[in-house]
């Protein structure tokens, strides 16, 4: 008896043991479908980079858990002039490496992001010029009217002048001169966690940053990031324990996940749409009909969207994960409309009447050009809506490869029918996919207007929106161009996609928003 | 000796150059890189202003000579996705390559060839025929179904090895290895076990074959005559003279593997080459493609030579032609 208690006690305190030094420190193992590309925040456009660099690097304004946009290193501001914006800085911050943040510090970073070479100007269009009025007010100006930099400055994270100056990084990395730059491998910023230890394709380690200006929700110690390319090792590692989170969990693990007790899997509809777009020219690409473009007929276009069985391609293709849409932006993102929403019935009858009509009552053939890697099941989309317009005679010669190899033929404009998907993001607005997608080409905008559609009273529309300051006017502009365009069926949507998170025993909870950024400043861990 | 030397570098540079040149003319085909290295709300101005300063706006041939011309410098550039130095980066991840393949292959000669022997001298034994049969299975599936299949039995069932990655490692300046530290040894063992399946029944059924063949020939029978025990029959006089094929194929199976480890980095998340391949073909990274290419064919080529001076090694009778001077003449 007396050796049992003995056993229990030395079991007992052993446990208690196992429990305090696990609640010593909180390590979130976070396994990822691939590692970001560098640590510099400036050095590629690329959303998932960004986001994970976003533990680290902080910039004058970020969203909240609604995805509105609320102070982070800018505590308030003021529009004094349509080309003027004042921002007001958040004293008593410190990077990193313990140098106070100052307006020298956005200066310096404005003129980075900014820079003939910075991949990412993109992404902050209107600005001009930044003037420094005191250590913690800076003055921005910008083009005339320019509404959205509230919303491009959510992506422009901020680095230490001092940090960059001594580590010669003040210019972006010029991939053309093929120099390395210093921000590649290191990292000095603001966030709520510092990076500890890089190793490229294998791991990279954040710790908490103690000194953090906002209040931490989180409990996390430290982040352990691993890029798992194979999803499969991804879905072996989270079941084995190995990784507590991943961001990308494979739609066909998704109910064996679910099948384990530990894990949670967060399954929702991101912001991105995918649609399908039209050569609007003169001539098809390779259709047995060449004296004119069918595509140009809505009657046509009309068939195509109606012989298109979404509910069966939401069940089968997408098991039952997407959401299925009339509209060109999701339901998160400003200037979308219920209304707009609705789709246009499923019925192939009704479609071969209005081929009839339009003069096609064999139908015809077309291209229709398609990636395998973009979207979630990108490729069985295609397959699957060839089928459908097969069965009302229309039938698509389906080319499938990589993206890169496609864009290329997007670009110079060589498909009938093609295949884009768009989150509007960094901007979270629905200005982003009229600028750069349904407006006709023109000076900057219409870069991804790749069949030449024009709609010239929707390009006034768009180029009124782009100059006007106030959000509601704005936006009532952009849900009218939004529904011109619907009304003359020039796009067809099918589904917002779904994005799948999965979580194990030692997470708690975590915020997980539409655009499928982790956020693990708010993640808990038990 | 130094004649030798000096038409194997010349053949090299020769062999590098139809490599490199084949590589550009196969990176046409690719797509465009611009496109994946700006977001979606770079204009278009931007995006030829970028495509200006890679120089991707060239035709094919100037493209290759001026990599040509740097190469020679030995400045690669940087790549286009990671930003950072060629070089440095093939140099970081070819240490963890480099060990898998050699452990690997040690596996592999150390239980082919035992395995291999074993089935020529027992051809009836129920246990040989076994592993002829296994090593069928190990030709014939491929390495990321074994890998698959090894992750859910030893980290989802068992939780005995880890899933993915190289654990803990050691660097010694710029080389790391995994060996000496215990979470790097547990972290090899599934990578290299299925990376060497293939190998260890590969060089079995060569050895079983090659072996069945010597112990027909007269030699070995008049060695049996003269009462030698069948120990030193089987390995003296019987094995050494199977040896030429299994360390040619054994050499180019290296060479293979260090190449085209690429299946089994990526189910393990092996930060090797290969991985670094297989993204670099993703973002149509052509600096390190380039790289890597001219890196591979040296390989082999190093390879080669290095297998023909152990057939020196092996075969008595070509030490006696390299002696005397003569190429192939007897």
């Amino acid at each position: 008896m007396k050796s049992f208690l003995k056993t229990s006690v030395a079991c007992i305190a052993a446990l208690t043991l196992t429990t305090f030094s696990a609640a010593a420190e909180n390590v979130l193992k976070w396994g990822a479908q691939r590692d970001v590309v560098s640590l510099d925040p400036y050095s590629y456009g690329d959303t998932f980079t960004i986001a994970v660099l976003n533990h680290v690097y902080e910039g004058l304004v970020r969203y909240d858990d609604n995805l509105q946009i609320a102070p982070a290193l800018a505590t308030s501001w003021e529009v004094v002039s349509p080309t003027l914006w004042r921002f007001h800085l958040r004293q008593g911050v410190t990077f990193h490496d313990g140098a106070p943040f100052t307006a020298d510090d956005v200066l310096a970073s404005l003129t980075r992001v900014s820079d003939p070479a910075s991949p990412l100007r993109g992404n902050l269009p209107a600005y001009q010029s930044a003037k420094k009025i005191d250590d913690f007010t800076v003055e921005v100006t910008t083009t005339p009217n320019y509404p959205l930099l509230l919303n491009d400055l959510t992506n422009i994270v901020i680095f230490d002048k001092e940090w960059l100056v001594a580590n010669k990084a003040e210019a972006p990395t010029d991939v053309g001169k093929g120099v390395e730059g210093y921000a590649t491998a290191h990292a000095n910023g603001t966030g709520p966690f510092k990076v500890v230890s890089r190793k490229p394709d294998a791991e990279t380690v954040f710790e908490v940053n103690k000194a953090w200006w906002d209040k931490p929700r989180h409990n996390i110690d430290k982040i352990v990031f691993t890029p798992i390319t194979s999803a499969a090792t991804r879905v072996a590692a989270l079941l084995s324990g190995e990784i507590d989170f991943t961001n990308s969990a494979p739609l066909q693990d998704i109910p064996r996940l679910q099948a384990s007790s530990d894990i949670k899997v967060l399954a929702s509809n991101e912001l991105r749409t995918v649609f399908f777009v039209f050569n609007r020219t003169d001539k098809t690409i390779a259709s047995d009909i060449t004296d004119k473009n069918p595509m140009n007929d809505i009657k046509v276009r009309q068939a195509m969207y109606q012989s298109i069985d979404i509910d069966a391609l939401q069940k089968k293709v997408m098991r039952g994960l997407s959401r299925n849409t009339g509209s060109m932006v999701a339901p998160a993102i400003p200037g979308y409309v219920e209304a707009l929403d609705s789709r246009l019935p499923y019925d192939p009858d009704a479609a071969k009447k209005l081929l009839a009509e339009a003069g096609y009552p064999n139908g015809f053939t077309f291209s229709f050009v398609c990636e395998n890697d973009g979207y979630v099941n990108e490729e069985e989309i295609c397959q699957a809506v060839s089928s459908m317009w097969a069965r009302v005679g229309l039938k698509a010669t389906l080319d499938v490869a990589p993206t890169s190899l496609q864009t290329a033929k997007f670009e110079s404009g060589k498909f009938d029918v093609g295949i884009l998907g768009w989150a509007n993001e960094p901007m979270i607005d629905s200005y982003s996919i009229l600028v750069q997608v349904v407006h006709s080409k023109t000076g900057t905008s219409g870069v991804f207007n790749w069949g030449g559609w024009k709609y010239p009273e929707v390009d006034a529309l768009i180029d009124a929106a782009g100059k006007e300051l106030d959000r509601e006017k704005r936006l009532d502009f952009q849900s009218e161009a939004l529904t011109k365009i619907k009304d003359d069926v020039a796009f067809l949507p099918l589904h917002q996609q779904p994005m799948a998170w999965a979580t194990g025993s030692k997470v708690e909870s975590l915020v997980q928003l539409t655009d499928n950024k982790p956020r693990h400043w708010l993640t808990k861990m038990k | 000796m130094l004649a030798i030397i000096v038409k194997r570098i010349g053949n090299a540079a020769l062999v590098m150059l139809v490599v490199a040149f084949i590589a550009f003319m196969i990176f046409q085909f690719l797509g465009d890189p611009v496109q994946l290295m700006l977001n979606a709300q770079a204009s278009q101005e931007e995006r030829v202003a970028l495509r200006l300063r890679l120089g991707l706006d060239q035709p094919v041939v100037m493209q290759f000579f001026s990599f040509v011309i740097r190469a020679v410098q030995g400045d690669f550039g940087i790549s286009f996705r990671n930003q950072r130095e060629v070089m440095s980066l093939i140099a970081e991840r070819f240490p963890a390559t480099f060990e898998l393949v050699m452990v690997s292959t040690v596996l592999a000669l150390a239980i082919g060839v035992p395995l291999g022997v074993f089935a020529a001298i027992n051809p009836k034994n129920p246990a040989a025929r076994i592993a002829r049969m296994i090593s069928m299975v190990g030709v014939s599936v491929p390495a990321f179904v074994i890998g698959i299949v090894l992750i859910l039995v030893f980290s989802v069932q068992l939780g005995w090895l880890p899933a993915f990655g190289r654990g803990e490692v050691v660097q010694f300046g710029t080389w790391s290895t995994g060996l000496l530290t215990p979470s790097g040894r547990l972290a090899l063992i599934m990578p290299a076990t299925s990376l060497a399946l293939f190998q260890i029944s590969f060089i079995m059924r060569l050895v079983t074959a090659e072996m069945l063949e010597v112990l027909r020939t007269d030699y070995v029978k008049f060695a049996r005559a003269r009462g030698l025990p069948d120990r030193i029959v089987h390995f003296r006089h019987a094995l050494r003279n199977c040896m030429m094929p299994v360390v040619t194929m054994t050499g180019m199976l290296i060479g293979d593997l260090i190449a085209f480890a690429l299946v089994t980095e990526t189910v393990f998340q092996w930060p090797g080459m290969g991985l670094l391949f297989v993204q670099a073909v993703m973002f149509i990274d052509i600096p390190v493609m380039a790289a890597y290419l001219m890196i591979v064919s040296v390989i082999f080529i190093t390879l080669n030579t290095i297998v023909d001076f152990i057939y020196l090694a092996v075969d008595p009778r070509l030490r006696q032609t390299g002696t005397a001077g003569g190429a192939n003449v007897r």
